[in-house]
Order: C-alpha cells, then structure tokens, then sequence
C-alpha cells in the first residue's frame, strides 16, 4: 500500500520551500537567535584560531576523558533546549484558560512537549550519564582508557547527530507531534503523514547505535581492564552502577530499534505490524516500547545512585556503609527493571491477574531502593559532613526522591493507577524522580568532578545560589502538578475550560522561572570558576580527601592516567593507599602505549546525519549515497593501521616530574 | 471541575469521617493521611479525592492506604536525614566525639532496612492483588454502596462509547438512542461501558464516576461502574490523541430515574437519526462539537466501527478475519484478497472516496494471517474481551 502523501520531487524529496516555517514568529525569532549565536561562537573560534585545537584534541580524540567532557557538553546544550521547551509549555498553561487560547496552536505545542520529552531523556539524561560513565569509569578501575577508544569516539558521534537531526527539525518541517513514544496508531502513516515522526524515527535510531555500542565498550572496560586486585567485590560502587546500567543498555536499546524499525516500516513501505487494520496491533509497539522504555529508566537512576554512594561516603568521610547489600540492591534493580513495563499501561485493557503482577513486581523494586536510602543515612551517621554544592545536591535527592518513590508506588497499584494514569500527578511523579534523582545526581557528579577534570575546583557561592534556585523551584514547579493530578487533570492539555485551575499553573510557572534563575546561576558558576580558575587550582588532585583511585592521580590526569598501574586492596583504594602511607613513585617510568587519535568517527557521522535527513523527506538518491558512504568509510577505517603510539618514558618522566615539584611547591 | 462536584462536595477538615472506611482501624488510617494531604488539597475540588461513584471511592481509599504505608517508612527516612545532617555537620560535638571512619556494617540494620520495606510492600502486594481484581474494570460491580446490595432484579445500564476524532460518541442499545459528548446514566444502576475507538487511542475518564479505561480503534475494552450521587461531572479523553484532544471533554449526568427517562424521552423527540452516512461525517476530525441527542442510531454501528466497516460495500474486519483463517487452512485460495478489496482501509479523515493504491495492494493474496489451530474451525474473535482475563476474576 503506498502511503506517500506529500508529493516527491526526485531531487529534493519531500522538501520544498514550504517546509520552511515562514508562517511561524515564535520560530523565525528562535531561528534569527540561533544563527546569531552561533556565528558569534563560530567567529570566536576562528578569530582565536581554535579550530585546528578543536579538530585534533577534541573531535577526533579517542581519550575516554574528553570523549566524557564532550557528552557532557553535548548534554547541557541541549538540556538548554529542552528547557526552553519546557518553558513554553508552562508559560502556555499558565494562561490558555477559557477564551485565551494561549499563544501557542495545538500543531506547535504538541510537537513542544513530545521534542522535550525526547529531547531531556535521550539528548540530556542519557548524553550526561554516558558522558560521566566514560569519564569515571576508567579512572576509578585504574585503566587507561577503555577497551575500545575509537568505538569510544564514534557513539559519542553518533548520539551527537542524533540530536543534531533532531534540532534540524526546528527549522525544517516539524518534529512529531505524538508524545515521547510515538504510540501507533497516532504515529502511523494515516494519522502523522508529515516529516515529524520520522525525524523522530532517525533520530533515535542513530543516538541508539551510538549508546548501544557505548555500553558494549563499557561492559568490556569494567570487566577487563580492572586494575590488578579489583576483584568484583572490591569495585567502586559508582563502578558497579555503571556495570549494571551498561547491561541494561545492551539488553534493552536492540528493542528499541527493532519497535522503531518496525515502525517505519510500517510508515515507509506500508507494512501493517502496527495499524488499526489488516492484523495490525498497536499494544505490540506499547509492550515493546515500554520493554525498551522501563530498564530506559534505571539505565538514569543507577549511575546517579552511583553518583550519591561516592558523595555520601567522601563528604562524611566515611566508609560507605553496607557496600555488599549496596551492591545486591544494583543488581536486584537491575534486573526487577526488565519485570515491570507492563505497568505503564494498566489502564489498556490487561485482565486484573496481570495488572497485579506486574504491581507488586514494580512495588518490589522500592525494597532496594529503600535498602540503598537506608546505607546513605548510615553512611552519614557518626561521620564528619562537609556541605560542598555535591553533597548538598546528595540532600535533597535523599529528601526529594522518597516523595517521588512514594507516588511511584501510588501509581503501581493498578486501581489507584486507573485514576492517576495520563494526569498531571504521574507527571510530577516522573519529574520528582528523574529530575530530583538523575538531574541532581548529574550536578552532584558535575560539582564532584570538576576539579578533576578541569584542574580547578568550582565556585561554591554560585553552585549554592544554583542549588537553592533549582531546589526550590523544583518544588514550585511540580508540588502544583501533583494536586491538579489529584483534582483528575491530564497531561498534554494545550487548552483548558476550568479557570479554578490557573493559579496551580501560575504557581509552577513560576517554579519554571526560578528553575531557570538556578540554570543561569550554574552557567555563571562555571564562567566565574574558569575566570577564576587561577585561584582554585587543585594541585594535589584530591580536592575532597576522596576514596577512589581517580583521585590518586593529578587534576586533570594526564593522557595516560597513571603513571603505573595501581593495586588495588580494597573497594575504597585511594583511601586505603592514603592510610597505609603511599608513596607516588618517582622513577622507573617506562614508555606507556597509546590508542591514537582517528577522524573516522565523526566522518561517519556526519554522513549519517545526511542519511537520517535524506530518509525523512525521501530524497532516496542522497540516502543511497550516504548508505553506500558509511559503509565505504567504514571498511575503508579497517585498513587504517595506524591506530597506536607510544608515550616515550621521558616525556612520562618530565609530567610527572612537574608533578612532583608542584606537589612540593605547595607543601 | 464541575461546580455541582464542588458544591456537594466541600472538602473541609471536619469532613474527615466522611471517608467510608467500615473498620475502625481504616477510619483512623483515612485520618491520618487525611490530615496529610489536606493542606495539598484544601480549597479545591479535588475530584479523584472525592469522587461520586462507589468504584471511584474504592480508588481514593487504595490510594490513601498506600500513601499511609509508605509513610511508615518515608517519614523516618526524612527524619533521620535531617537530624543526622544536622548532628554529624563537620565540627559539631558529635562528628568530633562519635566519629568513626570504618563503621560500615550492622549485620542488625542491615536486616532492618530490608525487612521494614519488605514487610510493607507484602503488606501493600497483598491489597493490591485483592483490590486490582476487586476493581478490575472488566468485572461486575458486586455493591452500590458500603453495605448497599445490587437489586438483583436492575439489568445494568449498557452503554457503547466511541472515541472520535475529537468527540464521544454513546450509544444506548437499551433504548435506541445515541449521544455526542453527553452520556447520562440513573444513579445506583450499575453501568457497563462497552468501549472502542475510530481512529487513534482515547481514554475515557470520568473522575467522578470510575478510573480510566483506553478505547483503542479494532479493539474493545469494559468498564463496569456506579454513580451514587446525582450531579452534573467532567469527562474527558484522558490519552493525547491529536490536535483537538484538549477539547475533547463532555458532560456526565448522575440522574434520578424520573430525570433519567425525561433525558431519554428528550433524545427521543429530537427526531434526527445516525445512519451509517451520518456516521461518516461524524468521523471527520471535528473540534468542540456541541452536545447533540439522536432518537435513533444504524442497527450495529458500534459493532460496524469496531470492525471497520461502517462504509457501506465495505467488509467487516471480523469476517475477514474469518475467511482469511480459512483460506489459511485450505479453502479457497484466493479468499482473502477479494475479501480485501471491499475494505475500507482508509481512515476516515481521508473521507470515504475510494483510494486507488489501497486497492491495487489489496488485490495481492493474503497468506498465513489468522491460522487456526489444526482440529479447531472457529474463527478468531475481534475483541479485546477475549483475551481479558475476565473468567479469572469471576473465579475468585
């Protein structure tokens, strides 16, 4: 059956001068602002004359630490522009009540609210803990690098043109207009003909090879390339939630790209796996979505679980109370993780012995969570508390994420679910758990880490004035959700009649503005900390009196990480090594090999990005070209032999003998 | 929220006893978490906290009862968080005096934090398995009231809902009439809703009345409820199904039996008729359309959408389905493909004009789709029902 509905130009597809939205202000000023700013910044690396440093030590490197530093990069620009969605959308509720129809028409807030639901957990969530993962991991395991650097560097890539194909559809044609998960039958030929959910489509599907290939390398990092002495057992803990999270990606994002595939082809080739007729089923996409989208999100929680254990622990400078359960409990998750999916459909019809089920199943998975709350208070108890901005941000998660594990368990008893599901209350519920779980947990993790990646600590007045700012305006913003779920209001209303509402959505519009004032105080904190950077260098590499061994080495660490490989004796082998009274050796440095630095990856993406976009407006000779092109560049890279060099032991020496002397400057 | 709701339905501290637990020690659990959620709530019409229909207030109950056991563990968690944080800030007393750096283990409180919460969740498991299929909304309601029995002489009101693009549709077989965004049913007579959907997903939801169910195109699903109170409720499409789902709501009437059947007698008179062509135009994606009644509606056009053959000449989904399973085990060779040439495979918003490639695909040979089971003959079914778990339910 031939769907195509739009007319196809041979050359150009479905592109016209149409597809360009003239029609909309809000976009046109969106669009001058975003030309503006980025030739500004363009211009600033010319002008600096940057772009050979950008080109050799960034985009093409292979070091695991600035491949993390670029996620994480990638992660916060777009969390800008899922923000300013979600800016929108409470701005547009705040005031869309009876005969105000707002300022947005249903075509533009729908695609709103579904490009920021994908945009915050695959180009946001997902970019910063890989990005942190990637950074962490193989200092913490006394690595070098990880298995596979330049598979390393293309996922990075790859998840980078996703969201670049994603932010294309801004400005050409639309995005879907569908919610997050594209449900069929909503999102099949008939009801969606236009470009938006195949931007959707290719969008995913290529940040999904870049995160599918990112877990199998971290997989293979953390269980081959452990220091000598790391048993399991003797593994950080934010080691092992990386290890847990990693399965899961392997585990759950093939299924992501099997519904996805199936989906287009249902859209492309007229298929009929998901449609209302010819034996279609559109509850096979929901289970199979939510098969992918469950694990999706421990794959967030547990590394920012990670995040709090090594926090905890360091800012009460004491041991991590209950490492085996801690561990246990991430295993346990990770697997209740895969028995739970269900859950996010009760209300779809399944008989009352399933729906049970998979209830207590999610209902189970509060047991180790609740066990991992417990260990952090006992890690705090009888310790000796530092309020840095990470630990800060390690409180409120404590005291935020209970509520948000209390409506979660709300929602898993299906007949309270039948009343809560779709409303603004699962709403809250979601944002109290990723945004007071992941989202703090990756501010902890920036406060934590910084110095170590940057060489200098980060300003302590503007992360709290940030803190305070996001803390509270977290609270306004959601608290609201919540009684407006309970008053039966559901979720994705461009418009509403009962104007008793509006003053739940002044007040978290105004929670969206002081949530705001929190990220511009961040943005402040990291310009005020690099201007100031000469004054807070961290020297010794241990900022924090830290547990773990990527505090052993110098801030930033060099290329290769350690000078010699640690041995490790305990799961907290910085520690350890500090109290038995460790010496940093000083010489019998010996030349230390490399991975080398490759183009490849972005090369191959950059030519996917022209494939996705060719596939979205059918302009079948450019898709053919840039298929033909990723595969040709990709055998074409097997051949490339130099892949490898060495750190002659002099050059080791002189770093490390800079070192030394700044140690001793110091004192 | 309606003001109907609101009015009957202050929420005032002293109407805590309102709660209709039975059990003393559920009255006193209702108070407690009453007293915690009142600030949240106070001054608004918290509908799903105070609903009208029996089913409705069995859901606010489980939702208390889990708020309450949760709190069994969440208020220490929150306690000691704060205290410990305040008690062991670097340089207080205590962080100098109890300072112990390689504390990390009690096998004790080890055995503590995992039994508290998996005491309540064996307690909370055990009223979520019994009230899931106590509520399942596939299954009769057993009750009117706390303590009020069904007569068993009340046939239950049938009511056929059809999500469309972006209006309900109702249809009364009982007495031969239809409704667009206004349904009404007499209070204390049992309600089932059979419900489908045209195009996309919708769900139904009257907060007053009963939780939601989807209504999903090919696909039905049941809801089983009560009104207790007369009133005027909100409903709405609880699912985002395009661009008019934010004015997909329409009106629920809670009415005394003499209302009741003026209301039937009113969408008697109105003399306007849903033929299958009515039907047609009714489909057409269409915003905020006004409430209207028909006095009588096209002999199976519940059946006919479900099936996706209201247009006439088209065949229906199930006899397809049927003559597609015996071509599959040995019939006809040709079969389904020229079943499949009169389908309307086009969703309405396309409009009812033949579409050329649809049928050029349809004349290509179906194979394979709807094997039955070597030794079985019948066809297989097109409802959701069939696959509900309904027969367990009725068991237990």
């Amino acid at each position: 059956m031939s769907h195509a509905p739009l007319t196809t130009n041979p050359i150009f597809g479905r592109l016209t001068f149409e597809s360009l939205p003239f029609h909309e202000p809000i976009l046109i000023v969106t669009f001058i602002g975003v030309v503006l700013g980025a030739t500004a910044v363009l211009g600033a690396i010319t002008y600096f004359k940057w772009w050979g440093m950008l080109w050799r030590d960034w985009f093409t490197s292979i070091d695991h630490k600035k491949i993390g530093i670029m996620y994480m990069v990638l992660g916060l620009i777009m969390f800008l522009r899922g923000f300013a969605d979600a800016l929108m959308m409470r701005a547009q509720q705040a005031i869309a009540f009876g005969d105000n129809a707002g300022y947005l028409p249903p075509e533009h807030y729908n695609q709103i609210f579904t490009a920021h639901g994908v945009i915050m957990i695959f180009f946001v969530a997902m970019p910063m803990v890989t990005g942190l993962m990637n950074y962490v991991v193989p200092l913490q395991i006394g690595a070098r690098d990880v298995s596979f650097p330049f598979l390393n560097n293309f996922s990075f890539w790859m998840t980078a043109s996703g969201a670049v194909l994603t932010m294309i559809s801004l400005f050409i044609g639309e995005y879907a207009r569908t919610g997050w998960l594209a449900f069929p039958p909503l999102s099949d030929i008939t009801a969606s003909p236009g470009v938006g959910v195949d931007y959707y489509i290719w969008g995913l599907q290529i940040a999904g090879i870049g995160t599918l290939l990112s877990g199998v390398n971290l997989i293979a990092t953390i269980l081959k390339m452990r220091a000598p002495g790391m048993r399991l057992m003797k593994m950080p803990v934010f080691t092992w939630t990386a290890l847990a999270t990693n399965v899961l990606i392997v585990a759950s994002f093939p299924v992501l790209t099997a519904v996805l595939a199936l989906l287009s082809l249902d859209r492309y080739v007229g298929t009929q796996f998901f449609t209302n007729t010819l034996g279609g089923n559109p509850m096979m996409y929901v289970n199979m979505i939510w098969i992918w989208g469950h694990p999706e999100v421990y794959i967030l929680i547990l590394p920012a679980f990670g995040v709090y254990s090594e926090v905890v622990s360091t800012f009460s400078g004491k041991r991590l109370f209950g490492y085996t359960s801690m561990v246990y409990a991430t295993i346990v998750i990770a697997i209740l993780a895969y028995l739970v999916w269900l859950h996010h459909f009760f209300t779809m019809g399944s008989g009352a012995s399933v729906n049970s089920f998979f209830g207590i199943t999610t209902m189970i998975i509060s047991i180790p969570t609740g066990a991992k709350m417990f260990n952090w208070l006992f890690t705090m108890y009888r310790g000796r508390i530092r309020f840095e901005p990470p630990m800060m941000w390690a409180l409120a998660f404590m005291l935020t994420f209970v509520i948000g594990g209390m409506s979660g368990v709300m929602l898993a008893v299906p007949p309270a679910d039948f009343v809560l599901h779709n409303s603004l209350f699962l709403i809250a519920h979601f944002h109290n758990v990723i945004i007071g779980g992941v989202l703090f947990g990756m501010f902890a993790a920036i406060n934590y880490w910084w110095p170590k990646a940057m060489g200098f600590t980060l300003n302590k007045t503007w992360g709290m004035r940030s803190f305070w700012l996001w803390v509270s305006g977290f609270y306004f913003a959601f608290m609201p959700l919540y009684v407006l779920g309970l008053m039966g209001v559901t979720r994705r209303m461009q418009h509403f009649n009962d104007p008793s509402l509006q003053i739940w959505f002044v007040i978290a519009a105004f929670g969206a503005v002081l949530i705001a004032g929190g990220i511009a105080c961040m943005l402040i904190q990291f310009a005020v900390s690099i201007r100031d950077r000469k004054d807070n260098m961290d020297i010794t590499g241990d900022p924090w009196n830290g547990r773990t061994l990527e505090w052993s080495t110098s801030s930033p660490p060099p290329d290769y990480n350690f000078a010699f490989t640690p041995v490790v004796h305990d799961s907290e082998a910085w520690w350890d090594m500090k109290r038995s009274g460790y010496e940093r050796p000083r010489e019998g440095f010996q030349d230390i090999h490399m991975p080398k630095n490759t183009a490849a990856g972005i090369i191959l993406a950059g030519i996917s990005v022209a494939f996705g976009f060719a596939m979205v407006w059918h302009i079948w000779w450019l898709a053919a070209l840039g298929f033909v092109g990723m595969i040709v560049v990709a055998i074409g890279h097997t051949f490339n032999y130099d892949r490898d060099y060495h750190i002659p032991a002099r050059e080791v020496v002189e770093t490390e003998d800079a070192r030394t002397s700044a140690l001793a400057a110091q004192g | 929220m309606s003001n109907v709701a609101v009015r009957q339905l202050p929420v005032r501290p002293r109407t805590m006893t309102a709660f209709p637990f039975h059990h003393a020690r559920g009255r006193l659990l209702a108070s407690i978490a009453a007293l915690g959620l009142m600030p949240l709530v106070s001054g608004c019409s918290a509908v799903v906290l105070s609903p009208s229909g029996d089913v409705a207030q069995q859901q606010r109950d489980l939702i208390i009862i889990a708020t309450v056991l949760m709190l069994i563990i969440i208020v220490p968690v929150m306690v000691l968080t704060v205290l410990f944080a305040r008690k062991y800030r670097a340089g207080s007393e205590a962080s100098e005096a109890e300072y112990d750096p390689d504390w990390d283990h009690s096998t004790g409180l080890e055995l503590l934090i995992w039994s508290a919460p998996l005491l309540i969740i064996i307690c909370l498991g055990a009223v979520t398995w019994t009230s899931t299929h106590r509520l399942d909304p596939y299954r009769p309601i057993e009750r009117l009231q706390p303590g009020r029995q069904i007569d068993k002489n009340v046939k239950p009101l049938d009511v056929q809902v059809v999500s469309l693009d972006w209006k309900w549709l109702f249809i009364y077989p009982e007495y031969g009439i239809a409704t667009i965004n206004e349904v009404a049913a007499p209070v204390d007579r049992p309600i089932t809703f059979h419900l489908t959907s045209s195009s996309v997903m919708n769900a139904f939801y009257v907060p007053a009345l009963a939780g939601m169910i989807y209504t999903m195109p090919s696909m039905e699903t049941k809801l089983n409820a009560v009104i207790n109170k007369p009133g005027d409720y909100e409903g709405f499409s609880a699912n985002f199904s395009g661009d008019g789902f934010a004015d997909m709501d329409f009106r629920f009437h809670g009415l005394t039996d003499a209302d009741f059947d003026k209301w039937i007698a009113t969408a008697r008179q109105s003399g306007r008729k849903l033929d299958e062509a009515g039907y047609m135009k009714l489909a057409q994606p269409s915003e905020d359309e006004p409430v209207t009644l028909y006095s009588g509606v096209a002999p199976q056009l519940y059946d006919k959408v479900m099936n996706h053959c209201v247009a006439p000449g088209s065949i229906c989904m199930r006899d397809m389905m049927a003559a597609d399973a015996a071509t599959a085990a040995g019939g006809e060779e040709n079969g389904g493909a020229t079943n499949m040439r009169g389908m309307n495979m086009q969703r309405p918003a396309e409009g009812p004009k033949a579409n050329p490639a649809a049928n050029a695909t349809a004349l290509l040979p179906l194979r394979g789709a709807g094997l039955v089971p070597p030794g079985r003959k019948q066809a297989p079914t097109m409802t959701a029902e069939a696959s509900s778990s309904t027969p367990v339910a009725d068991k237990l």
